[in-house]
């Protein structure tokens, strides 16, 4: 078996955990049969990173060019298919991110290499790879075989794997030429768009009710506001209620919002999607309501209760009255 | 402006009951209510309010069984003007779906094409971005806001943490669109009466270059229900009793 590539992932100077969770999953699944663990790491001055991959890595494969300052997947998936081109690696692990999403279908395609996407589990039977994707939900994983081929990719969720750690040992660093000849014009990055801090910082709070889409509308908020205050706490949200705007992005908890860590946090009618439960698992005590038995929420949270909302908050809004 | 829109149908799971198939490569879904996938529906509306901006029209596409005719007349009454309709009972794997997507696609003229950023069901997140290189036209993944100057395209693309990065693009092109770029439209029963009279052509595989049993990337080995690790403790009773432990519970660690 020849290389596993990992491509780091950085952004705004600094490399991105999803990197050392996937040089993680690389050596503990692949070292042991045989295969380099390689990082592939594009950007412009980026000689600091490498010194860090090189204590995780045994290999690390460098490619300076101003093109590469941001991430523009263009001129990433050119730096990509000429490295692959070069070195055949067996495997090319990229996040499933912002960043893998714009980049790895069309490098699967180009490169005419088997794909499978947001793996929560990979392994390696009979020469073909095999992948486990959380499906439905959540509610449902499945185990993909990819057919035989020389090469292929998968795309790793984020907070799956355990992050490699720096070792002793220290990897070798190779300065590869960019191959990016002449300015790449069909995709230009402009900049990047911080969120405004206004409002309520969700972050800073002790106790979350947080509501999900399982209200059914914005008409049952100023309930659970009521019960957050009486708690001393606020309110936040998953995805899809920003999303229907029955409350504002910055009260959203999730991958694409904010991340969480209160002492109390209870989920009202959330499901438990993955891009939600990574930024609230930190929690130190989690509540699920949530009328379906088998939403994936209740596989996170420390105590449950099967019910719809609006059979229990009221009653808890009247008992924490002072 | 011309858009194009590849929508798919896929089944409601939240709320439901799930059971797995006899032969254990999928979930029983004759038990299932099927609907427009979300993020698709984000597109189609997309779509829409772009031309409603600068006029052209709006052409839908699906691949799927007989049903998802349903779909695509519901994306007619949301405001689009066509509708091609690719039958194919069975197809699941991204890379196929793109190439037949492609081939449907590549003599007509567009100057945008929209997919959703994912499917609820399976979720690979990859036949938007796999088209744009099939078709050889720029991408942008998750996209949260277009605006359109001349034969280019400044998107904002969602990145996480709540950042998120503009990107131009030289059009046509190719987008993924994500959940809350836009609000949703009701459709009304009226709409979709007057949409079942618009133009839904029906494109057979053959006629594109392809047969129903093509080779496929990847295969469903199994479905399995995840491994049940820690689970919550229930809190049992009449909902009195529940909140009676639930504050129990908040007293204690509220600290």
């Amino acid at each position: 078996m020849g290389d596993i590539f990992v491509l780091v992932e950085h952004r705004q100077g600094k490399i991105r955990d999803i990197t050392y969770e996937m040089l993680g999953l690389g050596e503990k699944i692949f070292t042991q049969q045989g295969a380099t663990l390689t990082a592939l790491l594009l950007g412009k001055g980026v000689n600091s990173f490498a010194e860090d991959l090189a204590t995780r890595a045994p290999k690390v494969l460098v490619i300076e060019d101003d093109q590469l300052e941001n991430f523009n997947s263009l001129c990433y998936q050119r730096v990509l298919s000429s490295l692959i081109s070069k070195y055949q690696p067996f495997l090319t692990l990229i996040g499933h991110t912002a960043f893998g999403m714009d980049l790895a279908p069309s490098l699967s395609v180009e490169m005419d290499l088997p794909m499978v996407t947001d793996c929560i589990g990979l392994s390696l039977e009979a020469k073909r790879l095999k992948g486990t994707r959380s499906i439905y939900g959540g509610k449902v994983n499945a185990n993909i075989s990819l057919k035989e081929s020389k090469g292929y990719i998968a795309t790793i969720r984020p907070g799956t794997f355990s992050p490699k750690i720096p070792g002793d040992k220290k990897g070798g660093i190779i300065l590869e030429p960019s191959p990016l000849k002449e300015a790449v014009d069909a995709k230009k990055f402009l900049k990047y768009i911080e969120a405004p801090i206004t409002g309520e910082d969700i972050t800073q709070a002790e106790i979350i009710i947080s509501v999900g889409q399982g209200i059914g509308g914005p008409e049952h908020i100023p309930m659970i506001e009521e019960v957050a205050k009486n708690l001393g706490g606020v309110v936040a949200c998953s995805r899809p209620v920003v999303d229907r705007n029955w409350l504002p992005k910055e009260r959203q908890v999730g991958i694409s919002g904010k991340t969480v860590k209160p002492k109390v946090y209870i989920a009202v009618g959330i499901s438990g999607a993955f891009q939600h439960v990574t930024a609230m698992q930190g929690s130190e005590t989690i509540i699920a309501i949530n009328k379906d038995p088998r939403a994936p929420i209740f596989g996170v949270a420390d105590y449950g209760i099967v019910d719809d909302f609006q059979n229990v908050m009221p009653i808890l809004k009247e008992k924490t009255k002072k | 402006m011309n858009i194009a829109v590849c929508v798919k149908r896929i089944p409601k799971t939240a709320e439901a009951d799930i059971f797995i198939e006899k032969d254990g490569k999928d979930i029983k879904k004759d038990n299932l209510v099927f609907h427009l996938n979300d993020w698709d529906s984000y597109a189609v509306r997309e779509a829409v309010l772009l031309k409603e901006k600068h006029g052209g029209t709006v052409t839908v596409l699906s691949i799927g069984p007989e049903e998802t005719k349903e779909v695509l007349t519901r994306c007619l009454a949301m405001g689009a003007d066509k509708a091609l309709m690719i039958q194919e009972p069975s197809v699941q794997d991204g890379r196929l779906i793109a190439k037949i997507l492609a081939q449907t696609l590549k003599d007509e003229s567009f100057d945008l094409i929209l997919t959703g950023v994912q499917a609820e069901d399976d979720g690979y997140g990859q036949v938007g971005v796999s088209l744009s290189q099939l078709l050889g036209l720029p991408h942008a993944a998750i996209v949260n806001k277009i605006e359109i100057t001349g034969d280019r395209a400044v998107v904002k693309r969602e990145l996480e943490g709540g950042i998120e990065e503009s990107v131009e693009l030289k059009l046509p092109a190719v987008l993924t669109i994500q959940t809350g770029i836009n609000e949703p439209k009701y459709v009304s029963l009226a709409a979709i009466l007057e949409a079942e009279d618009k133009e839904m052509i029906e494109v057979p595989l053959e006629k594109i270059g392809f047969t129903l049993n093509e080779p496929t990337e990847g295969t469903v080995e199994q479905v399995f229900f995840p491994p049940v690790g820690k689970m919550a403790e229930i809190l049992k009773g009449n909902p009195e009793e529940v909140v009676e432990k639930l504050t129990e519970i908040l007293k204690k660690k509220k600290g």
